[in-house]
């Protein structure tokens, strides 16, 4: 029992509302720097006063206005305010446009190198400390000041508005590849503290519903949200008692989540009644025919080499072939997939050789299998990898 | 970290929701599904039935039962932390205090366990 620490209060307010404020005074500025010092300084003002005067009726329009003024005041300062009225006034009028998405756009902006836009979208959409930042990927707490500090100067050329529509596919590229690329980096990394890699792909799952509430008609927008809701499903499933990997084939799918997978499809339709499915949203399908099988031997094995196909048609990559050639070689059989394993330049891949072990064992090539398990097994450098290739060796 | 925020109402007032309070709480539901914390809703219809166990007898009783406290609604909510769904509580309990006079509830917080 008891009153919540105010300070926790307004750590969460910061959260809900922060993106927003920084959006808002970022437009009236144009300086991305400058509106998220503001930003913090009303933050910092808030930790001050609301202890004692109660947290305002509307939190984050107090700390928009609060931003707004200490932004006015450090243009003050700098003797350049009026000259920033000017500017501003010159302008041509502002379209009418979502502050968060332009936010959005900005940070994902490719003038900004890809781990810079990797920081910068953590620390101003997600309000993560480059502390946390540091954490979440391994990295010295010094890299990652250093990455925000060169995107920031690399920002300061570039205009804070939407993309002009012939610009609008490649920019809309880098931001859902910068969501992806932050989910990714929770979800596949092997080492480092569980709990922070899971609050990675969190925040990438939050940052792709937000962007498909703020872009309903972007199919490929619903497409990664899709995706990343139902690989979210699977976080707990992923991962056995011991913190070994549990493959897809073995996992325990009572324990796969049902609400993010339900969220999942729903989005995946959006994403097909909104144009014609994207590299991500046709991943969001693949991901789908998992989702619907109650039991492995459930999967429906030829629409997902048919979804490969599509997928290899629309982003081609020896990758997507290798995956093509499990979903053949379950569809057609063994024979089929090594077809299409045997052609592809994965030399020195771990996985193109577990999955040949598989389809070679599968055809009754036990000692071939054998010994690309064992091949698997030396390749990789993953040590619970090396142990799950070597027992299958034995086996 | 999930949590499930149900809405319970202790006390009822002559009058009707008011518009504007309906209003309010669904623009309260899109800013919360926009910001990826809202993941999902839903009304409960009155008609409530009960299974119980009370010293070895199981009893099964239907519906609806005229209490003063009635389960009004439920949401899930994805969030960071405890302070973040006590937030968006905050929110959604302030609008029915300053838009429906006389009428009284609570919500109530709870974490949910994921495995």
């Amino acid at each position: 029992m008891g009153l919540p620490d105010p300070i926790r209060t307004i750590e969460a307010v910061w959260r809900i509302e922060s993106a927003k404020v920084i959006a808002t005074v970022a437009r009236m500025t144009g300086d991305i720097g400058l509106a998220e010092e503001s930003a913090q300084d009303a933050f910092l003002l808030a930790v001050e006063t609301w202890p004692h005067e109660g947290v305002p009726e509307n939190p984050g329009g107090w700390l928009t206005t609060t931003a707004k003024r200490k932004a006015i005041d450090q243009l003050r300062r700098q003797g350049v305010y009026e000259e920033k009225l000017r500017e501003l006034a010159q302008q041509p009028p502002a379209r009418p446009e979502p502050e968060l998405l332009t936010l959005i756009f900005t940070a994902c902006h490719p003038d900004v190198a890809v781990e810079g836009r990797l920081a910068l979208t953590l620390r101003l959409l997600g309000g993560l400390t480059t502390a946390e930042i540091a954490r979440a990927f391994l990295v010295p707490e010094p890299t990652v000041g250093q990455r925000i500090y060169r995107a920031k100067a690399a920002l300061r050329k570039v205009p804070i508005e939407l993309p002009p529509a012939e610009e609008l596919p490649a920019r809309l590229a880098s931001v859902l590849e910068v969501i992806y690329l932050i989910f990714n980096e929770g979800y596949s990394a092997t080492s480092g503290d569980s709990w922070t890699r899971n609050d990675l792909c969190f925040e990438a799952l939050r940052l792709s519903r937000v962007l498909a509430a703020l872009m309903p008609t972007s199919s490929e927008a619903s497409g990664l949200q899709a995706l990343l809701e139902i690989q979210s499903s699977r976080l707990n499933a992923r991962i056995g008692p011991g913190g070994e990997p549990v493959l897809l084939a073995d996992q325990d799918r009572t324990r796969w989540d049902r609400l993010l997978i339900r969220r999942g499809l729903e989005a995946l339709t959006r994403a097909e009644s909104t144009g014609v499915l994207g590299p991500y949203g046709l991943q969001a399908a693949i991901a789908a025919v998992h989702a619907r099988a109650g039991v492995f031997a459930d999967t429906d094995w030829a629409r997902m080499a048919a979804l490969y196909q599509l997928l290899a048609h629309v982003a081609p990559s020896p990758i997507v072939e290798l995956n093509r050639a499990v979903a053949v070689g379950m569809a057609e059989g063994p024979e089929a997939g090594l077809k299409i394993v045997d052609g592809l330049p994965l030399e020195g891949n771990p996985h193109l050789s577990a999955v040949r072990g598989d389809l070679l064992e599968r055809s009754g090539r036990v000692e071939e299998a054998r010994a690309a398990f064992l091949k698997a097994a030396e390749l990789t450098r993953n040590v619970q990898e090396k142990a799950l290739y070597e027992q299958r060796a034995r086996a | 970290m999930r949590y499930l925020i149900t809405l319970t109402r202790t006390a009822q007032p002559e009058t009707p929701p008011p518009a504007e309070l309906m209003s309010a709480i669904m623009q309260l539901g899109r800013e919360a599904t926009e910001s990826g914390a809202l993941v999902d809703q839903s009304g409960l219809l009155a008609k409530t039935a009960e299974v119980e166990v009370v010293g070895g007898k199981l009893t099964v009783t239907d519906g609806p039962f005229a209490e003063a406290k009635e389960l009004i609604s439920y949401a899930i909510y994805e969030v960071r932390d405890e302070a973040e769904a006590i937030e968006w509580a905050n929110r959604f309990m302030r609008l029915h205090r300053d838009m429906w006079p006389g009428w009284e509830g609570v919500s109530q917080v709870h974490p949910l366990m994921t495995f």
